[in-house]
């Protein structure tokens, strides 16, 4: 069960810098750790991020092995008109986490 | 003769004075700006996603009786506020007292008739998590009922007892060197009033025995297994120490 937290701003103003944060629990497993054996545990990390806006991809970060677990990531994008963001999270084997914010623009 | 001389050479350090209500200072007071941060906003503190898991616990049936926490308990927020300031209490079944996590297990028994959640499981942590986080701000503040004082004793005893191959006590860090570095890290005053909590160092929620267990390893003593009598015995002592600091669960820590 994997959770999201999101911030956005409820409302901003057209041409406003707004600041997005989210977080989303998640093992984020190396793959160079080593399991009570000594056999490796396979890599198991949330390898994509990707933000759009009303559709329009506005962020995304391509994550790394040495991101700790429970990746929190913050960014900003400029308000053009309300609407949905989406934000879409996908690990390594292809699940994919999606959440989504309203924001209204005046 | 000799005797009585080693024994006051061996006894003079042990009892140090407990730290005056006004230098009480939460783990908090010692983190880093950032650190600080990420607790004080509930959308960057990873805690609350194991908070949240908890609120879906709470109000998921289970068990032979097909019960939710919340079917008895209605709202938490209402319910279980200031839960955790008074706990460890007093459990007349068991004749001892028992933590948050013990409740909540018996609870799953007794009530729910299902399995109890082992020590440090996710489900454990995160309905003690969202138990403890309806306190959050209120301070600690422990019951004076008599039948704890014995126990409250035996965890003065444990935590002013030099233990492990580094011959240490708790209060020998904790009450005379706070505030000091012991390696990188500063060392806090061992208040547990944000548990269970988020460690950056685990990259994981984790309960106050966990966090025993780490300072017994870091001494080079045995530690106790996960609900030994010891760790509430402990648990009971720190909080009558920390009495009047705000809880803070979910904390994080570094």
């Amino acid at each position: 069960m994997a959770r999201a937290l999101i911030n956005v701003p409820k409302t901003a103003k057209r041409g406003q810098v707004i600041e997005i944060k989210t977080l989303i629990s998640h093992e984020m497993e190396t793959g160079f750790r080593p399991d009570r054996v000594g056999k490796l545990i396979p890599r198991d990390i949330i390898n994509t991020f990707v933000c759009s806006y009303n559709g329009i991809e506005v962020f995304r970060a391509d994550l790394h092995p040495a991101i700790a677990a429970n990746p929190f990531l913050t960014f900003t994008t400029v308000a053009t008109e309300s609407g949905v963001l989406d934000f879409k999270w996908t690990d390594d084997d292809g699940k994919i986490f999606a959440e989504k914010a309203n924001i209204v623009v005046e | 003769m000799l005797l009585s001389l080693l024994a006051v050479l061996l006894l003079a350090p042990a009892h140090a004075a407990e730290i005056p209500q006004a230098e009480k200072k939460s783990g908090y007071d010692f983190m880093t700006p950032e650190t600080k941060a990420m607790q004080d906003e509930l959308t960057s503190n990873p805690g609350m996603l194991t908070v949240l898991d908890g609120e879906a616990l709470w109000n998921r049936k289970t068990g032979a009786a097909n019960r939710a926490c919340a079917d008895c308990h209605q709202d938490a927020s209402n319910s279980m506020k200031g839960v955790a300031a008074r706990y460890p209490a007093f459990d007349a079944a068991r004749g001892r007292p028992v933590n948050l996590d013990q409740r909540i297990n018996a609870c799953r028994t007794e009530r729910q008739q299902a399995t109890p959640l082992p020590p440090e499981s996710k489900d454990l942590l995160a309905l003690s998590a969202y138990v403890a986080t309806q306190s959050r701000g209120m301070p600690i503040a422990p019951p004076d009922d008599p039948r704890l004082k014995p126990f409250r004793e035996a965890g003065e005893k444990i935590y002013e007892l030099r233990q492990g191959q580094l011959n240490l006590s708790c209060g020998q860090c904790h009450d005379q060197n706070w505030g000091k570095k012991l390696a990188g890290a500063t060392i806090p005053q061992a208040h547990p009033n944000g548990y269970p909590l988020y460690r950056l160092e685990w990259q994981a929620m984790g309960s106050l025995q966990r966090r025993l267990r780490n300072c017994l390893i870091g001494m080079r003593a045995e530690h106790y297994e996960f609900g030994a009598p010891e760790y509430i015995d402990l648990e009971l002592y720190l909080m009558s120490r920390a009495r009047g600091l705000p809880i803070e669960t979910p904390a994080v820590r570094p």
